[in-house]
């Protein structure tokens, strides 16, 4: 029997960049393979090329051992190829079952829709596969958990056998991936075949059948989890030996550079958000900040950052009351600030490689003198940060959005680690990245913390927290409930204060 | 397997670094042309369905056709004709006759009197004049473009910045121009920016939009410049015309009478290179571009975003009302009711035609200058009414604002940044 899906040298170039290069990668009945590769490995684009966003410009595309092409997502549907998306297509006031009939649409009378013939067959799937969605709610209501679960059955609606899930995970708390896992499982023993795309080495050990590795466009090897070992596999990924364990020595605190007291600070809805937090931030330590996305963590870093208002309580940043303070006056006490959302707040995509490097010292010399931006200095200093934080790019004066998500946080880092700073507080520095800018930013972090600044990280990811951090503090719902030592923390220990788990502030977090 | 690693190999060791700045190199240019390319199609094309109207508005032509079987040189040689003469005529009243600037060229030479030659080039310099209060205005739209502000009020900063020059050029007398005229400018430049600031304090402050703000002034605006009119700034004996300006306040006249060109056009020109060189050679322009591009980034990097939303308001409002500024103390001298005719409206389609760059917007209005320069010759002599012009001119725009039509008619690649970068810029959006 032919292979459900079968790639034989799909190549595709955007301009500058070789995507793919003579991909072949085969697909057979019930099976996960895991597409495996760094940001900008050319992992999506193959899989838009599969999905017919995108045409290759060379190679061929069988299913089921015929030869297709595909132009359109609606041809790849009609084909059986459906794609879970990373970032969701969902229209969030609509209901479920309007989210799944969008395009579909099943009519009485040629007119009117006919919710609950779908309702009906939703409900089918999701008791079939286990998809656990009631079809009357709003998509807004529900968790980020549920509403992939929606782009699952969507995909299925339509009768997909060979489904792609792009980075499914990068949105889903631990219990979320463990229920993803069931789902993926239940899926593939009713026949279906799965593409999972990931970075994430542990999740491809755990779920895939056959690993391909992508680098660089270039297919670099097939294996299996039973031949491969996490440190193999990154291997392969980056294309080098990878130091999965930062390593670091002991810290020496300082002196206190941040101080927080009492800090309360309300969300976008105006509900308080950071309830009453206090905690200290010494020069040469890092302190992690562990917890569940979601748990008032953004706005505790807006607050610090000068980006949102304080309601009550006080910050101070070496000495000086920052509380009230301007996000330029707080960049000039020399705290930096790498944000959590890379494209919203860290970068203006429009603009150079070399403008985003000075994109908050523009205004100072040597960058300016009097009136006048100073475009030689700009650019000198440009070419040195790209050297020395190793940013590939073309040139320094293409957009920033040239540059892929690795390169594009190296950007961010190179920015904020070049000024003299005192205070350094990152917020997901590593999220989305793949293993080798991950391992960097790491080394980066650890190296700042060593020449005495005193580092604030802010992760849901608790190796992340646990491997870069001295002293860890767990927030949930807003509040701190502990900060321990690192060598104190364990993965029970922090899991259980994430979830809400501590008897002195038990009640506090059951309100 | 092993048969294709061998050559992936070599290519991935060497090729990398330098093809990606070749592609780089040639998609770089690829779009700047793409930029360039699309206005000038559009604007061919406009002309040529502007043709096709022509032909089928004049009803000889239609004759002709109906007996195309039995006359189909007729047809064709009146078609031909028609359009030709249409646009000879458009070109020679916005230009001016070839054949009487060379005569007057000449006459200049040999006599050194340049009567003929002025004469010749009057409507060459109809047409420049025409342009400068577009460029003004252009150039104040598209720098709002460039902050990401749509300020629709240029029409009524046109009107404040008029009005409130004029009153410097007639109430104040006894100055020497060298003090007068730049108080006038200055008065309109200060009074738009005024009129411009207002919406985007309201932005600033509450968020308000401002392209709701900027039509409500724009409203105001008229209804002021009435009431001025009808009354304290009408004329003595009583039409609804303010008093003239005193010659000390006029822009003065380049090449003297009867080319109507003036002072105003060169500093409408030293206007976009100052506008320039603010949005991309200073701090404060670079404010403005980032919070055009990415309000949380701007904020992010310590840019005040409220004061930045006023600034560029004010801006744009200074540069709209030197348009009014310009027309009233370089053409018309005085202010009537109704003194701009949608100037300021039309210059939102400038800002887009010239793809909000100062550059590109001195391109357009001139495009536009002449277009409705060369119109009232077509009309008397060719007989092809003027309105014509301004359906080219709505088609311009529309091939501007939706080039994919002018892109798939003329099969031109699309430029597309690099492909994961657009999935995931689009997706964030």
């Amino acid at each position: 029997m032919p292979p459900v899906l079968e790639l034989r040298g799909v190549t595709k170039t955007f301009p500058g960049v070789l995507a793919n290069d003579h991909i072949d990668l085969t697909l057979n009945e019930g099976e996960i393979l895991a597409l495996l590769g760094e940001n900008g490995a050319g992992k999506t684009t193959l899989m838009n090329v599969l999905y017919g966003l995108y045409s290759p410009d060379e190679g061929e595309i069988f299913i089921r051992g015929e030869k297709v092409s595909i132009h359109s997502p609606h041809n790849a549907i009609d084909l059986g190829v459906g794609m879970v998306h990373q970032h969701f297509m969902l229209v969030p006031v609509f209901t479920v079952t309007e989210n799944v009939m969008l395009g579909v649409e099943s009519t009485k009378a040629g007119v009117f829709l006919d919710r609950a013939v779908v309702a009906e067959r939703i409900r089918e799937i999701s008791k079939r596969f286990g998809l656990k969605v009631d079809p009357d709610t709003r998509v807004e209501d529900l968790s980020v958990g549920a509403q992939q679960r929606v782009e699952i059955i969507k995909v299925l609606y339509r009768e997909a056998n060979i489904l792609i899930f792009d980075e499914p995970t990068a949105v889903l708390t631990p219990q979320e991936v463990d229920d993803l896992f069931v789902v993926i499982r239940s899926l593939v023993e009713q026949g279906k075949s799965l593409i999972f795309i990931t970075h994430k080495l542990n999740e491809v050990m755990s779920i895939a059948d056959r690993i391909m590795v992508l680098r660089n466009g270039k297919m670099v090897g097939t294996t299996t989890p039973e031949q491969a070992t996490e440190a193999s596999l990154a291997c392969m990924m980056v294309g080098r030996e990878v130091l999965l364990e930062v390593e670091k020595k002991p810290a020496q605190p300082g002196e206190v550079v941040l101080e927080v007291r009492d800090l309360c600070v309300r969300d976008d809805r105006h509900l308080l958000a950071v309830k009453g937090v206090s905690f200290q931030v010494k020069a040469g330590e890092v302190l992690g900040v562990a917890g569940v996305q979601g748990n008032g963590q953004t706005e505790l870093v807006e607050a610090l950052t000068g980006l949102r208002k304080v309601e009550s309580g006080q910050v101070t940043i070496v000495g000086h009351d920052t509380t009230t303070a301007s996000p330029r006056e707080i960049t000039e006490s020399g705290s930096a600030h790498v944000p959590e959302d890379r494209l919203r707040d860290g970068l203006v995509l429009t603009l150079s490689v070399a403008d985003n490097l000075v994109l908050n010292t523009y205004y100072q010399a040597p960058f300016s003198k009097g009136m006048a931006l100073q475009p030689e200095e700009i650019n000198k200093a440009a070419r040195e940060r790209v050297e020395q934080f190793d940013v590939r790019t073309p040139s320094t004066s293409v957009p920033v959005s040239n540059l892929s998500g690795g390169n594009q946080q190296k950007v961010i880092v190179a920015r904020e680690f070049s000024r003299p700073i005192k205070l350094l507080i990152a917020s997901q520095p590593t999220r989305g990245l793949d293993v080798g800018s991950i391992e960097y930013i790491h080394k980066r972090i650890i190296q700042k913390r060593d020449e005495g600044c005193a580092v604030l990280l802010v992760s849901p990811e608790l190796e992340e927290v646990m491997s870069l951090s001295d002293r860890i503090a767990v927030v949930f719902e807003g509040k701190i409930l502990d900060i321990m030592p690192a060598e104190q923390a364990t993965r029970e220990k922090l899991g259980l204060l994430m979830a809400g788990v501590q008897e002195s502030v038990q009640e506090a977090a059951a309100v | 397997m092993s048969q294709e690693e061998q050559p992936l190999k070599e290519k991935q060791e060497e090729a990398p670094p330098e093809r990606r700045s070749l592609l780089q190199r040639i998609f770089v240019r690829r779009s700047r042309r793409s930029a360039i390319l699309v206005p000038i199609l559009a604007v061919f094309t406009a002309l040529v369905i502007g043709a096709v109207i022509i032909l089928i508005s004049t009803p000889a032509v239609i004759t002709a056709w109906r007996n195309f079987l039995s006359a189909p040189g007729e047809a064709l040689s009146l078609t031909w004709i028609t359009v030709r003469d249409a646009y000879f005529t458009l070109f020679q009243g916005a230009f001016g006759s070839p054949a009487d600037i060379v005569a007057g060229f000449q006459a200049w030479v040999k006599s050194g009197d340049s009567k003929a030659l002025r004469e010749a080039l009057r409507p060459f310099s109809e047409s420049l004049t025409i342009s400068t209060p577009y460029i003004f205005a252009g150039l104040g739209v598209a720098l709002g473009f460039q902050g990401n502000l749509f300020n629709i009020g240029a029409e009524g900063q046109i009107f404040i910045g008029g009005i409130v020059s004029v009153f410097v050029g007639y109430s104040i007398s006894g100055l020497p121009m060298i003090i007068h005229l730049p108080l006038a400018l200055l008065a309109g430049i200060l009074a738009g920016a005024v009129w411009g600031a207002i919406p985007g304090f309201l932005k600033a402050r509450t968020g308000a939009h401002e392209v709701i703000n900027t039509i409500m002034m724009n409203y105001i605006a008229f209804r002021l410049t009435d009431f001025l009119l009808s009354g304290p700034m009408a004329r003595p004996d009583g039409l609804p015309i303010t008093p003239e300006i005193k010659p000390s306040a006029y822009l003065p006249l380049l090449f003297g009478q009867p080319m109507r060109v003036h002072w105003g056009f060169i500093l409408a020109l030293g206007a976009a290179f100052v506008v320039y060189w603010f949005l991309w050679k200073t701090p404060l322009g670079m404010e403005i571009r980032m919070t055009g591009q990415n309000l949380h980034a701007a904020r992010y990097a310590g840019v005040s975003i409220s004061v930045i939303i006023v600034l560029t308001m004010a801006l744009s409002g200074a540069l709209a009302g030197l348009a009014g500024t310009n027309q009233v103390l370089g053409v018309d001298h005085r202010l009537v009711r109704a003194f701009s005719t949608g100037y300021g409206f039309d210059s939102i389609s400038l800002a887009l035609l010239g793809n909000s760059h100062p550059f590109g917007v001195v391109l357009a209005s001139l495009l536009f200058g002449f277009l409705r320069g060369g119109a009232a010759r077509m009309q008397s002599v060719a007989g092809v009414p003027v309105e014509i012009i301004r359906i080219i001119q709505g088609l311009i725009i529309v091939f501007v604002a939706a080039p994919e039509i002018i892109r798939s008619l003329y099969r031109l690649k699309e430029v597309k940044k690099t492909g994961p970068v657009v999935a995931q810029t689009t997706e964030q959006s």
